[in-house]
């Protein structure tokens, strides 16, 4: 599984920091950034497609692999 | 960083109209061109137009449909229904001739719409009332508007001033300070019997929570927080009076020049000094401009999260289950706070029409008002399943009770972190409550209770 995190869609909701804290973390401005590159490890999936269902703009992606 | 925060291209001249005496900004940027007039905005001008006003156009709604008006008092106790009524009866978009026209998108997907197109629809002006802002008005951060108001290129400077007060990491810190406001208040509830007392939970707890964090934040004197509220209700619920009649603005602005005057000098660290000594292209900014972003931050708020406090509470004297369900479970309060949000958001913004566009068939003219109820977005069926119902667990819920696109709330993490507190102290200590009597809900745009009568059942030890 990969994520995919999109920074211009991106408005500092901060929900995904909220639900995935190992995957997210944040800036001084509030906006989003992706702390796993490549594959998520099996343990975070679950986290990865919370935070992905949970963003008010659809600034997350998930893909199964590549 | 994005490129949008620089401004090395931009530049600025003034100078003189001669046939108004008004001072005319120009301000290139980006091979750009802007015409702002500085003044103290005298209706009828083009800073400040007043809407055809009659005191009769704005009795009761008989439909809303094609009257509508959220300052009706029967609209804020009833909006959900209103919504559904108007949803399921084949209308998306409302209309209305009052405030000088205003369309009213009910849908998820209108809402949305109407939120990303910062073309088509302005903020200059987020407070529908008989009054709105001319087209040559200032923007922030050059005028006093704060970036609530301010429209790109302008938005994202003024706004990422701001941000960084408001980040997660600054805010996380206060969750102690809160945890104490909350027990206090609830100490000075004095001697609870359960099953005989009643507590007013909007006006002896809600209500006192976000004006008193704020005015800390700010460094203002805790004494002056009636003031801000009375301030505050002027602002957001007087909206259909007599224009000239809401003076209290003024007073405001002497008091926050006060203010800022006290902090030059008495320097501390806090949020006014923070916008103080903040600078934008090297230089700090105006004390009207200091005094514009501390309005805003009045504004939005207090109102705003006393309005999901209280509904919070008055939907959980109601439920016993969900309220029985936080206690057992604490972990869930990850889910109940953005089902909170979402069931109950408290804001609804508006834009104006910035040129004439056909809007899915609604001929909408510039300077039409369009209001944004987040709040209807939010039950809205095609996007959330059962959304009359709350789920306490609600695991998908991409709710907009902060809004969308470039505007969304810039205090959303303190607004949350305020809620989440303050939901769990009440709940801490009574384990059980009961609604007792009628509550009073507010008028206008921000929607929640603001007499919450409720009887207490149990006290925790």
């Amino acid at each position: 599984m990969r994520v995919h995190l999109d920074a211009e869609k991106c408005q500092g909701h901060n929900r995904c920091y909220a639900l995935a804290p190992e995957i997210f973390d944040v800036d001084d401005y509030g906006q989003a950034i992706l702390l796993v590159e490549g594959d998520v490890p099996e343990e975070l999936h679950d986290k990865a497609r919370l935070a992905a269902s949970n963003c008010p703009e659809y600034a997350i992606t998930i893909t199964d692999n590549g | 960083m994005t490129d949008t925060a620089k401004t090395d291209t931009a530049s600025f001249t003034a100078r003189i109209d001669e046939g108004s005496g008004n001072k005319i900004i120009t301000i290139e940027r980006n091979d750009e061109t802007y015409d702002f007039i500085v003044g103290s905005a005298p209706e009828g001008t083009d800073i400040w137009q007043r809407v055809p006003y009659d005191v009769d156009d704005y009795g009761s709604v008989a439909d809303f449909r094609t009257d509508f008006d959220h300052a009706d008092p029967t609209y804020n106790p009833n909006a959900p229904e209103v919504w559904k009524e108007l949803r399921e009866g084949g209308c998306p978009v409302a209309h209305s001739d009052r405030y000088g026209g205003m369309w009213v998108p009910l849908t998820n997907d209108t809402v949305t719409e109407v939120a990303y197109d910062t073309e088509n629809f302005t903020s200059r002006s987020v407070v529908v009332n008989v009054g709105r802002p001319g087209d040559r008005a200032l923007p922030a951060p050059i005028g006093g508007a704060p970036p609530i108001t301010s429209d790109p290129p302008f938005h994202n400077m003024a706004r990422r001033l701001l941000l960084p007060a408001f980040a997660p990491k600054m805010i996380e810190p206060w969750e102690p300070e809160i945890q104490r406001l909350c027990q206090k208040l609830l100490d000075e509830m004095g001697d609870i019997i359960p099953g005989e007392s009643v507590v007013d939970a909007a006006v002896q707890y809600a209500q006192n929570i976000p004006v008193n964090v704020i005015g800390r934040m700010l460094g203002f004197p805790e004494k002056d927080e009636a003031l801000f509220r009375q301030f505050v209700h002027d602002v957001l619920e007087r909206i259909n009076e007599e224009p000239g009649t809401r003076e209290g603005g003024d007073d405001l602005g002497v008091y926050i020049q006060q203010q800022i005057e006290d902090h030059r000098a008495n320097p501390r660290e806090d949020l006014t000094s923070y916008l103080m000594n903040v600078e934008l292209d090297g230089n700090k900014l105006e004390d009207n401009v200091v005094g514009g972003m501390v309005i805003l931050l009045l504004v939005a708020g207090i109102d705003t999260t006393w309005s999901a406090i209280g509904s919070s509470l008055w939907h959980l004297a109601q439920h016993p289950e969900d309220h029985q369900r936080l206690l057992d479970d604490p972990e869930v309060m990850t889910f109940a706070l953005e089902e909170f949000l979402r069931a109950y958001a408290p804001v609804t913004m508006a834009r104006l029409v910035a040129k004439d566009n056909d809007f899915h068939g609604c001929p909408m003219k510039k300077d039409d008002w369009v209001l944004l109820p987040f709040p209807a977005a939010n039950r809205d069926p095609m996007k959330f399943e059962d959304p009359d119902a709350f789920i306490v667990d609600r695991e998908e819920n991409r709710h907009a009770a902060f809004g969308l696109g470039i505007h969304r709330c810039l205090g959303s993490n303190l607004a949350r972190l305020e809620l989440k507190v303050a939901i769990e102290e009440f709940i801490k200590r009574f384990p059980r409550f009961e609604l007792a009597g009628d509550t009073r809900w507010s008028v206008g745009q921000i929607r929640g209770p603001r007499e919450l009568p409720v009887r207490i059942l149990e006290v925790a030890n």
